[in-house]
């Protein structure tokens, strides 16, 4: 079968033989190796996207069933340059393996834009699902501390 | 592969009538996926269908998200809904493929039995309202049909005004639950206790509710008593996330400080 959806602002096509996940046609077929594949099972957000404006893991999310949704990577958060989320993680030395740094930068984007000034606490619990296999969480959350006093 | 995206419940129920696999957030289905447990070739995406994702008062579509609990839940229900998974899981994973799944751990079910929710389920043929006690019967089995959707959850009409859910895990976030809990206490002492990781099938706490409902001002003898007959009712087992005796005891010790919880 072939899948049509919106992916990062522009029409894309899947074409679907099998129950896969979006992970895999994203990273597979459609070229944008931005979303990692890790665990396979929802645990450590590292394939994290925004589908229908909700961030979900894409390992849960079987590709058949996008068709007619909107999917926003990793790839189609930034534009020129780099994005504030990007910059506070630059700046502060955040990223170590980087692995989990696309689920991140997707999910912390998505946290700025619902709460631009989130306190230390509302930083962590949006970063639950986003484990960093280099423990580097102190300088990931400073990083976004910082960001949210320069945006208050 | 064969993937029906109905809007409606009648195309929904048409496809499962035809044989197809239901998935909803995928949570469940999509980690057996991965891991190749299973291969649904025809499959009914239900994240569309409006009627499953209907809230209205005391009925919760099957479609509503553990996100949606969370900021507009029932007290105890929404508790539980916040210990889900990550904000990824939540955004995701819904209350009908968590009674579906009827996994022991599976945080809504100990509210679901505590207030006594019944599953509303339908087919191509018309629906039937299951009481908890009825669909769930094992490990992951319930007496839904392979031609059936959950498509509501049915509480009963009025609340009790106190309630509070527990679950004791490994740590605080993305966790399954070693067990889990929810009293529930009415204004004048009627109390009851779902239990879960504790049995086969979510489970509820008969002779402890019995008689903590009849003492108006439970004394620390009473809560010591009813401590005891909660993990007397349980039904552990040992397994790769805990032990029998282990969740024995804190199966007792939770019900006890939310039933203090409810007393405050
Ligand atoms: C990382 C991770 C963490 C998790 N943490 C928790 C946790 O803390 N607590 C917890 O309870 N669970 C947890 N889960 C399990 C899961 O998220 C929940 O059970 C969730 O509620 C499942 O809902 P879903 O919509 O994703 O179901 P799906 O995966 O879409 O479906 C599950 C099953 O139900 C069937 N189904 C779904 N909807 C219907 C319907 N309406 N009618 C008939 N059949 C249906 C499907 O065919 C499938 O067999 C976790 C899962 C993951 C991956």
């Amino acid at each position: 079968m072939i899948v049509e959806f919106l992916l990062n602002g522009e029409p894309a096509t899947a074409r679907i033989v099998s129950p896969v996940s979006l992970l895999d046609v994203l990273r597979d077929q459609l070229e944008l190796p931005g979303s990692k594949n890790a665990c396979e099972q929802g645990e450590c957000g590292s394939c994290s996207v925004v589908l229908d404006g909700e961030i979900v893991c894409s390992c849960l999310v079987m590709a058949a069933d996008v068709g007619d949704s909107e999917v926003v990577t990793v790839e189609g958060i930034g534009g020129d340059g780099l994005t504030p989320v990007q910059r506070a993680m630059h700046h502060s030395g955040a990223v170590q393996c980087g692995f989990c740094t696309p689920g991140i930068v997707v999910v912390a984007a998505d946290l700025f834009a619902r709460n631009p000034n989130p306190t230390t606490l509302e930083i962590k619990e949006a970063l639950a699902g986003n484990i960093c296999r280099c423990t580097g969480y102190g300088a990931i959350i400073r990083s976004f501390e910082k960001l949210a006093r320069e945006t208050s | 592969m064969h993937f029906h995206h109905p809007t409606t419940l009648a195309d929904a129920t048409q496809a499962v009538a035809e044989g197809a696999t239901p998935l909803a957030g995928g949570t469940d289905l999509m980690v057996e996926v991965n891991f190749r447990h299973r291969r649904p070739e025809h499959v009914v995406g239900l994240r569309k269908v409006e009627e499953l994702g209907a809230w209205e008062g005391n009925r919760i579509g099957a479609g509503v998200t553990w996100r949606r609990l969370e900021h507009g839940g029932p007290q105890a229900l929404a508790e539980a809904a916040r210990t889900v998974g990550s904000p990824q899981i939540r955004n995701a994973g819904t209350i009908g493929g968590n009674v579906v799944t009827a996994s022991p751990a599976g945080d809504g079910l100990p509210f679901l039995v505590a207030v006594d929710a019944k599953v509303e389920v339908m087919s191509a043929e018309g629906g039937r309202l299951v009481p908890w006690d009825v669909f769930f019967v094992g490990v992951k089995k319930t007496t839904l049909a392979a031609d059936e959707l959950v498509t509501a959850i049915h509480l009963p009409e009025s609340l009790p005004e106190r309630q509070a859910f527990g679950k004791v895990g490994v740590r605080s976030a993305m966790v399954i639950a070693t067990v889990g809990c929810v009293v529930t206490r009415t204004d004048d002492g009627k109390t009851t206790v779902g239990l879960g990781s504790v049995g086969p099938t979510p489970l509820r706490a008969s002779r402890a509710e019995e008689m903590i409902s009849s003492v108006t001002r439970p004394t620390e003898s009473d809560l010591a008593e009813f401590q005891k007959m909660v993990s007397d009712e349980a039904r552990p087992i040992t397994d790769h996330r805990s032990t029998e005796e282990y969740r024995r005891h804190a199966v007792g010790v939770l019900a006890r400080r939310l039933l203090e919880r409810c007393l405050r």
